[in-house]
């Protein structure tokens, strides 16, 4: 057991290595310019030693060494109090408020549609090439008029960045569930009829619990563009609050440090919200029997 | 009033349409007729709610509106439109693609870099890599460089991950026929292997096309020349000319829907003996 696991893990493991060790030397190759010239102005010439420590402990470097972001996430996480504004906390939070909205709205709207493609013909052959085609506008960069429009009516705070968020996550829900809802074979849908049952029993007792495996994929996919779709939302409302603030605030003042504490917390908060629904999924599908 | 109406109407007109044309035998034509017909009623709706309902164009223009802005600047919008899509996203996409397939191959011919590597990529498409765009932007300068970058670091991943999938697709059955035919790992490699992996290949040729484009337009919001689409989004919603807004939105989607119906082109003719292109 133990063995198997480690098995598994050990490639990882070593690959995750080596790119740390990449990383820091692609911090010093990066760094070093700015190294030489801060000597060079201050009449000093530098030891490879001290030059590589120059290169891990910059300021504002190209790009940080990891420990550095390391430092700075602890310093901006744990020794915050959580209602400060500089917090990476309490920017999560945000973050993952209007991400999780945005979620809730864009599942239930992809279910919707995808229940009513596969059970009205007129709405599958007109509706379905629109999904599709929707997904070709890139949202993303709409995103600020979006934000901006909704300002001017007056709808502000969590919802613009929310109904970003949803049109990012319903696609793959959509085209999912569809997959998932056709799932059950001629077989299966004899069955139900032999037993009398109407569209609303086929579809809960046999579409709907066919489709769960389909479901929690398309969730898992739905989740990450919504995390995309939140942070993105946050740019143009001028870096008021959010990771996507972090972001551009630190790119207006050449802070690369809280760029990539911002980048890696949203990774790290990508990450957690996945790993939650690939939780639920396992135990969904024990407790049906499908797993 | 009236407008309101003839909105009402093509919404009912288009709808009874669509109903009757989805009971007759599935054809081509009818496949792209409904769809056609939806939008276009979509498309009058907005026109008379707006006139209806008297929208200020700077919430909502018309779409007689963008269409006369788009026929009115169509030099600006083909500039930018070198600039980002054909300068910043194709030059990204065809860097981006190549190098994840050639990995891929390398990653295929290695178990061990397989089972490294395989669960850092899948993580790492999940990822909001967007959020590289700053970064990269201070790297490489305001340029199409930098939105070039931006848009290999969007692709890479994606594509990574389904040419590994794809390589993994041949059965023992087909690996064990290549063997009796005295076939090395190059013949097999070419002969069969790449061939089974095509429609793995091009479905992730296709997701990141559109990854592509929204990259080199998000990464203009960090810093661009006065030119490219991202740029004139994000200048002209500071000017509230919403009508120039929709009319780069316009020319994104239309470049989206080309790229993405090319390359599904392109996959028609490669992978003709898939289940899915013979239906």
């Amino acid at each position: 057991m133990i063995q198997r696991l480690w098995q598994r893990v050990a490639p990882v493991l070593s690959m995750v290595a080596a790119l740390i060790v990449l990383w820091y030397g692609a911090a010093i190759w990066l760094n070093t310019h700015w190294a030489e010239d801060k000597a060079q102005r201050a009449g000093v010439t530098l030891t490879t030693a001290a030059l590589i420590a120059d290169t891990w402990s910059q300021e504002k470097p190209k790009l940080p060494a990891p420990h550095q972001v390391a430092h700075e996430i602890w310093k901006t996480t744990a020794l915050k109090k959580i209602t400060s504004k500089r917090s990476l906390i309490h920017h999560s939070k945000i973050t993952l408020s209007s991400t999780l909205l945005g979620f809730a709205l864009g599942t239930v709207l992809g279910i919707t549609l995808a229940v009513g493609i596969v059970y009205n013909r007129t709405m599958d052959m007109s509706v379905m090439p629109w999904v599709i085609a929707s997904q070709t506008i890139p949202i993303l960069a709409v995103a600020p008029m979006i934000i901006v429009v909704l300002n001017a009516v007056g709808i502000s705070g969590l919802l613009p960045k929310a109904i970003i968020s949803m049109y990012l996550s319903f696609f793959p829900v959509v085209v999912g569930m569809v997959k998932g809802l056709r799932s059950p074979d001629h077989m299966q849908l004899d069955q139900m009829r032999t037993w009398n049952a109407g569209g609303g029993q086929t579809l809960w007792y046999l579409r709907l619990p066919a489709s769960m495996p389909y479901l929690f994929t398309s969730l898992k996919i739905a989740m990450a563009a919504s995390l995309v779709g939140a942070v993105v939302g946050e740019l143009p409302t001028g870096a008021v609050a959010g990771l996507g603030a972090r972001l551009l605030a630190g790119s207006y003042y050449g802070q690369t440090i809280q760029i990539w504490s911002a980048l890696i917390m949203a990774a790290m908060l990508a990450a957690l919200l996945v790993g939650l629904i690939g939780v639920l999924q396992r135990i969904t599908l024990k407790h049906m029997g499908m797993a | 009033m009236g407008w309101l109406v003839i909105g009402l109407l093509a919404w009912l007109g288009g709808w009874a349409i669509n109903i009757r044309l989805a009971a007759l035998p599935k054809s081509r034509l009818t496949g792209l007729a409904i769809p056609v017909i939806f939008g276009l009623s979509l498309v009058v709706i907005w026109e008379s709610m707006v006139r209806g309902f008297d929208v200020s164009p700077i919430l909502l223009p018309a779409p007689s509106a963008i269409s006369v802005k788009f026929v009115g600047s169509l030099g600006i919008l083909w500039q930018d439109f070198v600039q980002t899509v054909v300068k910043g996203a194709l030059s990204g996409y065809a860097i981006g693609c190549g190098s994840a397939f050639a990995l891929a191959i390398v990653i295929d011919r290695f178990p061990f870099l397989q089972r490294g590597l395989l669960p850092i990529g899948n993580f790492v498409a999940a990822l909001p890599i967007i959020g590289m765009a700053p970064i990269l932007v201070m790297w490489f300068g305001f340029d199409w460089q930098s939105k070039s970058a931006v848009v290999v670091v969007m692709v890479f991943f994606p594509m990574l991950v389904n040419t590994v999938e794809g390589l993994r697709a041949t059965n023992m059955m087909q690996r064990d026929l290549m063997r009796t035919y005295a076939a090395g790992y190059w013949q097999t490699l070419l002969k069969l292997r790449l061939p089974a992996a095509m429609p793995f290949v091009f479905n992730g040729l296709k997701v990141t096309t559109t990854l592509a484009l929204i990259g080199a337009i998000v990464a203009e919001f960090f810093g661009s020349p006065i030119k490219g689409m991202g740029f004139r989004i994000s200048t002209e919603v500071g000017r509230l000319a919403l009508d120039m807004v929709w009319a780069e939105i316009t020319v994104a989607a239309l470049a989206g829907s080309a790229f993405y119906g090319s390359v599904a082109m392109i996959e028609k003719k490669v992978t003709f003996w898939h289940p899915s292109q013979r239906g």
